[in-house]
């Protein structure tokens, strides 16, 4: 299976500098100079690919959790299947939906957001379970109704297990998302490198700043789940 | 704070069965607590008195008989509606730790729809009440020790001034001394507030010291005695009860009365012997045996602030029991 789709051209150092046709290990010009047409937009598309997989699958492994923490009896089925979804390689995934979802981002983002599932389902179910047994008895014994309970009690005390959860989901679905460009879609941070790939002498300089790009990424958005789980964790910082 | 409410608690042939297990964890519990009483339930693990407790707030169901709040039966009333008007207390304490201590003790007041203004300031005063700062309210639990904690933890239970506290060995966790402090605030508070208290415990001594009346709950459920802890150390129903209140129940007794609740001697005309023990007025008569047995005199002189009330003598004491 070769890929499809369109995309600039390539070689993209046809015109570069001796940098560029030299092929040595970094060049910071070809960088400068296809930030507009390559990288930049790859880095754009390679987020929001990232925040709609987790986007969704946190909106789908949100319910199923509560779901899972409510009848008991559901979290094993629910955490099986999310678990064999996760065995299946990601080539090989996106393998198997291209007949059904065809080429393009559907496929990317149903094998990316499958992904999540497996990460954010347990995570919300351990965040839930986590909750004291006698602070939620405590809470009953006052007369917190059961939904009172979630809300007030559980769901709160939740947060840090379940942007525990956010962050694994996030970095792991950065670096997936690269695998999708090389076959997949032309979108994202993948692309870029596959191009390079592709030709006999692989353009290092254009591996290295999308794949620093990728991780970059990842960093940055990991960074800013910490930030949030502190603003949203004030009680947890405050320990005697 | 003109906080009187209190209510009458009837416990009418209560049973309770776990599945699955032979004996029965209440065994036709009948009580009736007076309101305004602070009850203590007491016995050995497997007593069912923890069970006997959470069967009020309809925690654990129960299977047979009935309880009663002031003639209506749990039964009939809405869950949350029971649970609001009771405070509840236990040992894990079972703090939000999301919460700070303001909004823990505020709980059952937002449950109940005050409004904002007056839940802070009913925190406050509450705080107050338990004897903490009007600044602790800010805080978290993670940021109190154990005896902060409990202490927030039995204002919360007071938030919505209900007519009833249930308290589940609630200075269970707590180091000895700390324990001793809060059992006294505890009755002060509950001179102070006049509720009725169901307390729980394992600990006799604690059930000796806190109870107005104390029920003494054997294995499988069954209520060996209830009565008050004077009769119970005076007359032990049987020995199960003998031996679970120690062979030293006629000092435990002594340790119940004080020096200012019995008719004292004369102190005579002249002055004591110098050899005599001092003691005020508020020492237990057993603490003034240990006195006499340690200092060899027959008498301490009772003064209080140096005015000479009268003398207690070794004698006057086997009197008393």
């Amino acid at each position: 299976m070769r890929l499809a789709g369109g995309g600039p051209v390539i070689p993209n150092f046809g015109q570069g500098s001796s940098c560029v046709t030299g092929d040595h290990a970094f060049c910071w010009g070809w960088v400068k100079q296809h930030w507009g047409d390559t990288l930049g937009p790859a880095l754009a598309q390679h987020l929001e690919i990232t925040a709609i997989a987790v986007g969704i699958g946190f909106a789908i492994a949100f319910p199923l959790a509560l779901l899972a923490h409510r009848f008991r009896r559901l979290e094993q089925p629910f955490s099986v299947v999310s678990a064999l979804l996760y065995t299946i390689p990601s080539l090989a995934l996106f393998q198997l939906l291209i007949p059904i979802t065809g080429l393009g981002l559907t496929t990317v983002e149903v094998a990316l957001t499958s992904y999540t599932l497996v990460i954010l389902f347990p995570n919300i179910v351990t965040g839930l379970r986590s909750v004291p047994a006698d602070v939620i008895e405590a809470a009953q014994g006052m007369g917190l109704t059961r939904l009172q309970v979630l809300t007030r009690v559980e769901l709160p005390l939740a947060v840090p297990a379940i942007v525990g959860g956010l962050r694994i989901a996030v970095v792991s679905t950065v670096a997936i998302g690269t695998i999708a460009g090389i076959e997949v879609t032309t979108k994202g941070l993948g692309y870029p490198i596959f191009n390079a790939l592709q030709d006999p002498t692989p353009f290092k300089t254009e591996i290295y700043s999308a794949g620093a790009l990728a991780v970059a990424l990842a960093l940055a958005a990991d960074a800013t789940l910490v930030v949030m789980r502190r603003l949203l964790v004030p009680w947890a910082r405050r320990t005697a | 704070m003109t906080e009187t409410r209190a209510a009458e608690i009837v416990f009418d042939h209560v049973t309770k069965r776990y599945v699955g297990r032979d004996a029965a964890a209440v065994n036709d519990l009948s009580l009736e607590i007076p309101a305004g009483t602070f009850c203590v339930l007491v016995g050995p693990s497997g007593g069912g008195k923890t069970t006997a407790l959470k069967m009020v707030n309809r925690l654990i169901p129960f299977d047979s008989g009935e309880i009663r709040i002031d003639g209506r039966s749990i039964a009939d009333l809405p869950l949350t509606e029971l649970r609001r008007g009771i405070g509840y207390v236990i040992q894990q304490i079972g703090l939000f730790p999301h919460m700070t201590v303001g909004d823990n003790v505020g709980t059952v007041p937002r449950l109940l729809g005050w409004p904002k203004k007056r839940i802070e300031e009913r925190a406050r005063e509450l705080l107050e009440l338990v004897g903490l700062e009007p600044a602790d309210a800010k805080r978290y639990p993670a940021q109190l020790s154990g005896g902060q904690r409990q202490r927030v933890g039995l204002a919360r239970a007071l938030a919505a001034d209900p007519p009833l506290l249930l308290m589940d060995e609630p200075f269970g966790a707590l180091d000895p001394i700390t324990r001793f402090r809060l059992q006294t605030e505890l009755l002060r508070l509950h001179d102070e507030v006049g509720k009725t208290v169901i307390f729980v415990t394992h600990d006799i001594d604690e059930a000796i010291r806190m109870g107005d009346r104390i029920a003494i709950l054997r294995e499988g459920g069954v209520l060996a005695q209830y009565d008050t802890p004077d009769a119970i150390l005076a007359h032990p129903a049987d020995d199960f009860v003998a031996q679970f209140i120690g062979e030293d129940r006629a000092l435990r007794r002594l340790a119940l009365r004080t020096l200012e609740t019995l008719e004292l001697g004369s102190p005579g005309t002249g002055e004591p012997s110098s050899g005599v023990p001092r003691v005020p007025p508020s020492t237990t008569v057993r603490n003034a045996i240990s006195l006499m047995l340690e200092t060899g005199a027959d008498r301490v002189v009772v003064e209080n602030d140096g005015h000479v009330l009268g003398l207690f003598t070794l004698d006057a004491a086997r009197k008393l029991l």
